[in-house]
């Protein structure tokens, strides 16, 4: 037999540089089972402390001051139609996206049309532009006087209220149902579909009763995440809810009034209601059988005609323009007549509003950098602990679970939490809440992808190389670290931009410090009076430096 | 020195034994097939020989040293998975070198280690591919030369031909053992295929629901399988049950129904004992005349298959059931025996190759399932 010890000498060695020596140091060092449970430590510990613990519980520590409101019914009653509210909002805006949503996507995906790619841009541009920035877009399209009404008259104007909030919940989720659809049906094999039609069914039939039900994960996925948006949008809900209130603008409105026993009650409320409703979709939806029971061959059939087809598609593209693109872009009118009449001047010269206004982007961009580098530091551990099941089946798969809840509820309600959290420990700056805050409610968005990327590398890559004598962290930087680094990238770039887009939560830690959309908020309920062009040119702002992350972000993946 | 030894090594899945009780002494430089059906624990078996799975109980030794507790990096026992997992991001050279690189030497090092694997394994002009670019033949190279470029005195491959087509596995086959033979490294060689194990194995580790069934020789597993499973799994037999009647020296006769006895020249067992005999497909012979000599049951022909070299008859023995034959061809076709569907003909087996098990405690189609 060949001696192996020739090749398994220390890794020591004059010829190597300091570089390499300190590397293979810290890879033997990472053979040690401690050093591996320190790395998995921190990141678990990140995650509670940082990220879930004080968003969640922190509230608890407000005490009995939060059942005070328990004696006000007239406050009672309004807390309970406000986060009825929330509910029935998000159910509906997240069941009229898949309604409308799945067709689009279905022709993005199956449609050998040559405008597909100029559709699926179109339909990501609702995800690019800032909440806040689409918030005053719609409210300008359904009721400003260069919106709608000036078009087709004034029977089809809105006022702000609860119809604008479902067109404003609706036109910023939609593309995130397209977005999970396109990527489900992408990956989805079209013979399951070809053997059903081969056995006799029509295509809608087919369709039903077999590829429906097999995309099914992804359709609970979509519904969440739509789900999860409407219920916790805040700073452009704010701007369109006019006197409605749902959970969010009541807890804003309680804050501004300075009533601290509904805002803790009603944040407690909406942080138990959505973290259980999360759950039980969770549980419960995978369980659910889609209605499949029963074939009409002749209805169906109808329904899967040339003409059923385009008529389909036709309404959906009317609905994506009309609800979805137009009242997004309408923003870019006042952004433009800015540029013309003097106002862009001001802005670069940095006078008057505009000053606060560099201020709060430099503001928002630090928070968002500090955040992003805090979660892809904590979240690599964490994503291959939960991805790689480390911590055993049953840890691995309730942190799994956890991980998502700091989306799903409301991040006001979050924000509320962690001031009354950190507001008991002293020292703290409002930057640091700030930062705490945003690496919180962006946190899900790295993790996810992560996990999503690690699991998609087979363990026997790993096992390969710990066999050629790898240490843990030599199979994590030659390989996992390489094989997900789009992922990586796009996850943290996910999370950098939800960072910039951030409001809720916001509104609820600071007090002295504005972040850009929360200043654009201001100036748009007029708290700080800027005209339409301003808002208009300050929004567009936002919205070309978002372009500017997106457009990094497509040449990042694109390269996969 | 042994390289490898397990001692009475256990793995368990919640209820399930992967495997159990398992005791094996590997040499140095020896090439081991582990064969066994689907789901017997031959990858499992693998896993915990490289410590990418922990032992429930038992323990392994490389080179005399106990390594059950060692993580596989400080193993030296090189594992090549089914789908070979190679590093989709790296050149197959970047591959190939991880192994050298891993253990401490220097890049250029490991570099000159990649090349002088390379060029062994015939792959030295597509160092600077990706792997996605190869075909499977070379990429099951790639993964061989990765899994020797560091020098690991023990070699675990799952399934390494698994994914090659038909044709190139044979001729593949005998190229893996000759490197391994060149290299002198030891081979543990995991594989589902009866005759791959037989053709390129120094010993044959047969191992069925985790259990180690007999280890040794692949003549020792041909002439003298120890269970009718055995005896079925690897060659392929014709069994018949029955009960001893008469025991001399050197013939043991066995009544396997109403009128027939067969009779063995081997012993061991004790008249009255019930037994299973079993004779080779190719041992069985067919005549197609009636004869006085001993071991001659009339049947008749059901089907004929062409195999290349034999012809595979299927005979109808009534109620003793069906007997499969495999005739070398020249002789099948002197017999005319493909057309001959339909027809009597007559089974023979000599004494000498008529084999003798225990009954076992199960129904003989149990005890011969392979899946």
């Amino acid at each position: 037999m060949r001696d192996g010890s020739e090749t398994s000498r220390p890794p020591q060695d004059s010829r190597m540089g300091p570089k390499r020596r300190v590397l293979l140091f810290l890879d033997s060092v990472s053979g040690s089972r401690s050093a591996r449970i320190a790395a998995y430590a921190v990141g678990v510990l990140f995650f509670l402390i940082i990220v879930f613990v004080p968003p969640v519980f922190g509230i608890l520590l407000g005490g009995s001051k939060i059942f005070e409101m328990l004696s006000y019914p007239d406050l009672m009653s309004r807390g309970a139609s406000a986060i009825s509210a929330s509910f029935a909002i998000a159910i509906t805006v997240s069941l009229m996206d898949l309604a409308t949503g799945l067709p689009m996507a279905w022709f993005i995906v199956r449609s050998k049309s040559s405008w597909v790619s100029t559709v699926d841009t179109l339909a990501n541009i609702p995800f690019i532009v800032p909440t806040v920035a689409l918030g005053y877009s719609v409210l300008t399209f359904w009721s400003g006087p260069q919106g709608i009404g000036s078009l087709l008259g004034s029977q089809f104007v809105f006022s702000p209220g609860w119809q604008m909030i479902v067109l404003l919940h609706f036109a910023f989720s939609y593309p995130v149902i397209v977005r999970v659809m396109v990527g489900a049906l992408q990956g989805y094999n079209e013979v399951y579909e070809t053997a059903a039609r081969t056995l006799g069914a029509s295509t809608f039939t087919a369709v039903r009763t077999v590829s429906l039900p097999l995309l099914k994960p992804a359709l609970i996925a979509g519904f969440l995440l739509a789900f999860a948006r409407s219920l916790s949008e805040t700073g452009a809900t704010v701007m369109v809810a006019g006197a409605f209130e749902n959970g969010p603008v009541f807890i804003r409105n309680a804050q501004a009034a300075g009533q601290q026993s509904p805002l803790l009650f009603v944040s407690l409320v909406l942080i138990v209601t959505s973290s259980l409703f999360f759950v039980a979709i969770r549980v419960f939806a995978p369980k659910m059988q889609l209605p499949m029971s029963g074939v009409q061959p002749k209805l169906e059939r109808r329904l899967s005609s040339m003409h059923a087809v385009m008529s389909r598609n036709l309404l959906a593209f009317l609905v994506f323009i009309f609800f979805v693109i137009v009242p997004s872009l309408f923003v870019v009118l006042p952004g433009a007549s800015a540029i013309v009449d003097g106002t862009l001047q001001e802005a670069v010269s940095g006078t008057g509003i505009w000053s606060t206004y560099w201020q709060s982007i430099g503001l928002s961009y630090l928070v968002a950098l500090v955040a992003t580098c805090l979660n892809v530091m904590a979240g690599l551990p964490m994503s291959v602990l939960i991805a790689r099941r480390q911590g055993g089946r049953v840890i691995s798969g309730v942190l799994d679970t956890l991980v998502n809840i700091p989306i799903v509820v409301p991040s006001i309600a979050l924000g509320v939490s962690i001031g009354v959290f950190w507001g008991g420990v002293t020292g703290i700056s409002e930057f640091w809440l700030l930062v705490f805050a945003h690496a919180s409610i962006t946190y899900t968005y790295f993790v996810r992808s992560m996990i999503a990327a690690v699991e998609t590398i087979p363990v026997e890559v790993e096992d390969v190389a710990r066999t050629l004598g790898a240490k843990p962290l030599m199979v994590f930087r030659r390989l996992t670290i390489p094989l997900s680094k789009y992922a990586l990238m796009a996850g943290a770039i996910m999370a950098f931009t939800r960072s910039i887009d951030e409001t809720g939560a916001t509104l609820a830690v600071a007090k002295k410090l504005t972040t850009a959309p929360v200043l654009m908020v201001n100036w748009v309920k007029g708290t700080v009076p800027a005209s339409p062009h301003a808002i208009g040119l300050g929004l567009g702002i936002l919205v070309l430096t978002s372009f500017a992350s997106l457009l990094v972000l497509t040449i990042v993946t694109r390269r996969t | 020195m042994p390289s490898l030894r397990l001692l009475n090594v256990n793995r368990t899945f919640g209820r399930t034994k992967a495997i159990d009780r398992v005791s094996l002494e590997i040499n140095d430089g020896e090439y081991v097939c582990v064969l066994g059906p689907t789901g017997a624990g031959k990858t499992t078996l693998l896993r915990l020989v490289a410590g990418l799975a922990a032992v429930t109980s038992g323990t392994i030794e490389l080179d005399g040293k106990d390594v059950t507790n060692i993580q596989p990096e400080d193993r030296n026992a090189s594992y090549v998975p089914q789908q070979y997992a190679l590093f989709s991001h790296m050149t197959v050279r970047d591959n190939v070198a991880f192994g050298p690189l891993a253990r401490g030497l220097t890049s250029e090092e490991s570099l000159r280690a990649a090349d002088d694997m390379l060029k062994l394994v015939r792959l030295a002009h597509r160092a600077t591919a990706f792997p996605h670019e190869l075909s499977g033949g070379m990429q099951q190279r790639v993964a061989l030369a990765r899994g020797l470029a560091g020098h690991s005195p023990l070699l675990l491959l799952d399934e390494p031909l698994g994914a090659i087509d038909a044709r190139l596995r044979v001729i593949l086959r005998y190229e893996l053992r000759k490197l391994a033979k060149g290299l002198g490294v030891t081979v543990l060689h995991v594989t589902h295929d009866q005759q791959e194990a037989m053709s390129i194995a120094d010993k044959i580790a047969v191992l069925r629901d985790g259990a180690l069934q007999q280890f040794g020789r692949p003549s020792e597993i041909y002439e003298a399988p120890e269970s009718p499973f055995l005896a079925n799994f690897v060659g392929g037999a014709n069994f018949l049950e029955g009960v001893v009647v008469r025991e001399a020296p050197d013939a043991t006769v066995i009544d396997v129904a109403e009128g027939f006895a067969i009779t063995s020249s081997r012993d061991g067992h004790g008249r009255g004992d019930f037994v299973v005999t079993s004779f080779r497909q190719e041992g069985t012979l067919i005549l197609t005349n009636a004869s006085l000599e001993e071991n001659v049951v009339p049947g008749r022909l059901v089907s004929t298959n062409f195999l290349g070299s034999f012809l595979r008859c299927v005979v109808d023995l009534g109620i003793l059931g069906e007997v499969v034959a495999k005739v070398p061809v020249r002789e099948a076709l002197e017999l005319r025996l493909p057309d001959r569907a339909g027809d009597v003909v007559y089974v023979r087996a000599n004494r000498d190759r008529i084999m003798i098990f225990d009954r076992p405690g199960r129904p003989l189609a149990v005890e011969l399932e392979a899946f």
